[in-house]
């Protein structure tokens, strides 16, 4: 008798459905490698290239065409430069179709005529290139009409040139440049702090909201709406009233205290060094409380209620139930958010942007980003930095999988 | 500790902390309200606190009328609680004196309600210290949730000079009627902001209408059905959810450059729903491992096929959660900054938030900035307000999201 093991191979069924699931992900799959998978790979090929803000122009040949009467007789002209000032093209040519009914007169140089397509050719020329051909030709046409004729077809330019994004021109300058001395730790430094504490404060203030709606009242529902507001509205919107209010010349924030005579003269919140990133990991505590909020009196609506009679039949003080019975409860959900929210502030862009703009000692590592790419204009450093940012979140990532697997329920 | 257990300490000690938030609330609110300078003194409010204490614990719903006279005679004092300046006439003195003497006894006798004069439980004691600290939050809370959204408001309906002038003074003169709203017509008249509201809702919806049609068949592959793979996938989902935009917005940037996308509401289109899919995909997946799936077979032994499943059973089943994921998807393309600020130029085609950014600059008025952001935030809020039921499940859902 043979032992009865269970089959090993797929069924007909399984694979159907396995069939569907791909086909039912392949739409998502498909789009996010397009966006996501190949912009992350792009990234890191930029970040070895010495790539300019004006090399994302590619270098082509430009060409215009100019119908003219000259003293009766018709003349065609041709420009041809070179788009770029410093990049050679390779093999510059271009042809263009002559109207019917047109005789060409005399031929420069570089040029042929076969039927009536016209080409000229100039062969490899350096940056800066630029040129005219001036061709005069016969037609029994009004000047007007033979200009329309012309003119109307298009010359086209070819020519090979370097384009520095595929070449295979690579270097270290970009990282060396990220890395360079003082800057670069600044910048880390910047950045942990607005992490942590942003993330923590947010967690504590969240946590304080949350323990003040937990409680069944009239207008809780109100209040807890209300509390939601800054993580609602558009960080835009926010951001730019947080800056009116703290204005040094004309914000209320600053009128205020000076007239409860806290401050002598204004101060100026976002663009003074220590102050500027304390303002700002306020800002992101305040904008993100509601979030952590929202969790956190979830979590503690769904706690039992008979711990807390237990506790109370023992004779345990308020603090106490918080301190032994409440937080324990809420520990996980509080490490799941602290993870994850950390991550997030860590990736948070548009909030210092707009706040300082990364000025006043507040540029964040993604703040550095795009600094570097657009007001340095310097792609690939702006990628140096993004490579930089990546390799962090890898080891956020490995430690919140290894963390998260533990702690399910988000 | 054991000292603060004590009636005649923790009565008084609570009652200038209260006096001392209230005092500070009162002078905020009406300095933002009048533009006059109030202030409020650290003395006056301990001295009007420990009595309100000490008057609680002593005499009841009586000692309202001893509160208020304490209150009203302190502040024409020389250590009132909260300091006016001399424009304010004894009238409006002797009103701030009442009201301040009310907000601070009421809300007193809460707080230390059932508090004996003596010795104090551990209890009592803590009872009264979270009463505190309750009534101290909901006004901390309020306070810094409105002040930002009350500035945004008010200093869209001023003028440049007044600002200037006097930056707390947020009193509105109705008297000028249609014309207190000019900043919102000469956004609409002259910056095009008609468009960018259309642009802006346009945008939103059709990346809803593209999030939902990848991410529910994904959702549902991810929930239901068996295939290699799928933990993996599950995983990965939440790993492409913690790339930071800025990070892709380059490479984007590049290729939209050079394909000529940049500068077009078809790259924007293209380009929003990615960052919303895998959200989407995360919390619809997890609605739909919430339902029973024994209705879904039902339908299978009926001879439906698994997209008939889909259609005809899962999503009716499953229109709250739509809801909440429209929303919040919605929201995100709505208040979406980044990619617009760097993917558009052309000032023909921005979205609202491009085009608040772009008033942003030291030419146009203040007030021109606030009466934009007033606009892009006010049809978020409506919905938001209107379906906050949906709006917060779906913002506890998904919302690992920043």
């Amino acid at each position: 008798m043979t032992p009865a093991d269970p089959p090993k191979h797929t069924g007909a069924l399984a694979r159907r459905e396995s069939r569907l699931a791909w086909g039912l992900l392949l739409p998502t799959l498909l789009i996010v490698t397009l966006v996501v998978a190949l912009p992350l790979l792009a990234i890191f090929w930029i970040s070895f290239k010495p790539v300019g803000l004006a090399d994302l122009r590619p270098t082509a040949p430009v060409i215009s065409e100019r119908f003219r009467m000259r003293d009766g007789d018709a003349q065609v002209e041709y420009r041809v430069r070179n788009s770029s000032q410093d990049k050679p093209i390779n093999g510059l040519s271009f042809s263009d179709t002559l109207p019917e009914g047109a005789r060409i007169v005399d031929l420069p140089a570089p040029c042929s005529v076969d039927g009536q397509r016209l080409t000229c050719v100039f062969g490899d020329v350096e940056g800066g290139f630029r040129d005219r051909v001036r061709i005069p030709v016969v037609i029994d046409l009004p000047e007007n009409a033979a200009e329309a004729l012309f003119e109307g077809s298009e010359p086209v330019g070819e020519g090979r040139a370097d384009n520095i994004l595929t070449n295979s021109e690579f270097t270290l300058d970009n990282f060396r440049r990220v890395f360079d001395g003082d800057e670069f730790v600044q910048v880390l430094w910047v950045t942990m702090f607005y992490t942590v504490f942003g993330t923590i404060g947010a967690l504590l203030v969240g946590l304080f909201a949350a323990l003040l709606l937990n409680k069944s009242f009239r207008g809780q529902g109100i209040l807890r709406g209300l509390y939601l507001f800054p993580y609602v509205a558009p960080v835009i919107a926010v951001a730019f009233s947080w800056v009116t209010l703290f204005d040094p010349f004309s914000g209320s924030a600053n009128a205020l205290l000076i007239q409860m005579g806290v401050t002598e003269s204004a101060i100026n919140f976002f663009g003074q060094r220590p102050l500027a990133l304390i303002m700002v990991t306020v800002f992101e505590i305040w904008r993100y409380f509601p979030l952590s909020f929202l969790f956190i009196l979830a979590r503690m609506q769904s706690i039992d209620s008979d711990m807390y009679e237990a506790a109370d039949m023992d004779g345990a003080s308020p603090f106490q139930k918080f301190w032994y019975l409440s937080l324990p409860q809420l520990l996980g959900i509080l490490s799941v958010l602290f993870l994850l929210r950390f991550i997030w502030t860590f990736n948070k862009f548009d909030d210092i942007f707009l706040l300082t703009g990364g000025n006043a000692g507040t540029r964040t590592l993604t703040v550095n980003v795009y600094e570097q790419a657009f007001a340095i204009s310097n792609i690939g450093a702006g990628a140096a930095v993004a490579v930089v940012i990546f390799a962090c979140l890898i080891c956020f990532a490995i430690f919140f999988f290894r963390f998260i697997s533990r702690e399910e329920g988000l | 500790m054991r000292l603060l257990r004590f009636g005649y300490v923790t009565g008084p000690g609570i009652g200038m902390l209260w006096a001392l938030v209230i005092a500070t609330t009162l002078a905020v609110a009406l300095s933002f309200a009048t533009g006059a300078g109030l202030r409020p003194t650290l003395w006056g409010a301990l001295i009007l606190g420990a009595s309100c204490g000490l008057l609680v614990l002593r005499l009841g719903a009586v000692g309202y009328a001893f509160a208020c006279g304490l209150a009203v005679v302190l502040t024409f004092s020389p250590i009132a609680p909260i300091m006016m300046e001399e424009s304010f006439g004894s009238l409006w003195k002797g009103a701030v004196g009442l009201l301040l003497g009310l907000c601070v006894f009421g809300p007193l006798r809460i707080i230390l309600d059932a508090t004996p004069v003596g010795v104090l439980t551990r209890h009592e004691f803590e009872d009264a210290v979270i009463r505190f600290l309750t009534g101290f939050g909901y006004i901390f809370f309020t306070a810094i949730v409105l002040i930002p959204f009350y500035v945004m408001v008010m200093t869209s309906l001023k003028s440049q000079q007044a600002l200037l002038q006097n930056p707390l003074d947020f009193s509105i003169d109705l008297r000028r009627g249609w014309s207190l709203f000019r900043s919102y017509f000469e956004l609409f008249a002259d910056f095009n902001f008609g468009t960018y509201l259309w642009t802006s809702f346009f945008i939103s919806v059709v990346t809803v209408l593209i999030t939902l049609a990848f991410s529910i068949p994904g959702a549902y592959a991810v929930a239901r059905l068996r295939f290699s793979g799928r933990a993996a996938f599950s995983r990965s989902i939440l790993l492409i959810y913690m790339v930071p935009m800025i990070v892709l917005a380059l490479p984007i940037y590049i290729v939209f450059s050079m394909t000529g996308l940049r500068n077009s509401i078809l790259g924007i289109v293209l380009i929003y729903p990615v960052t919303t899919i895998p959200v989407a995909l995360y919390m619809l997946q997890g609605y739909f491992r919430g339902l029973p799936a024994e209705v879904e077979e039902a339908g299978l032994m009926d001879g439906l096929s698994r997209l008939a499943v889909i259609w005809k059973i899962t999503l009716p089943l499953s229109l709250p959660a739509l809801a909440s994921v429209s929303l919040y998807v919605f929201m995100i393309a709505w208040n979406e900054f980044l990619l617009a600020f760097m993917l558009l130029d052309d000032p023909s085609k921005f979205t609202l938030t491009r085009g608040v950014a772009m008033l942003n600059s030291s030419e146009i008025p203040r007030q021109h900035l606030m009466a934009g952001a007033v606009i892009a935030t006010v049809p978020i809020m409506a919905i938001f307000l209107g379906l906050e039921r949906f709006m917060t499940k779906g913002l506890t859902a998904g919302s690992v999201k920043g």
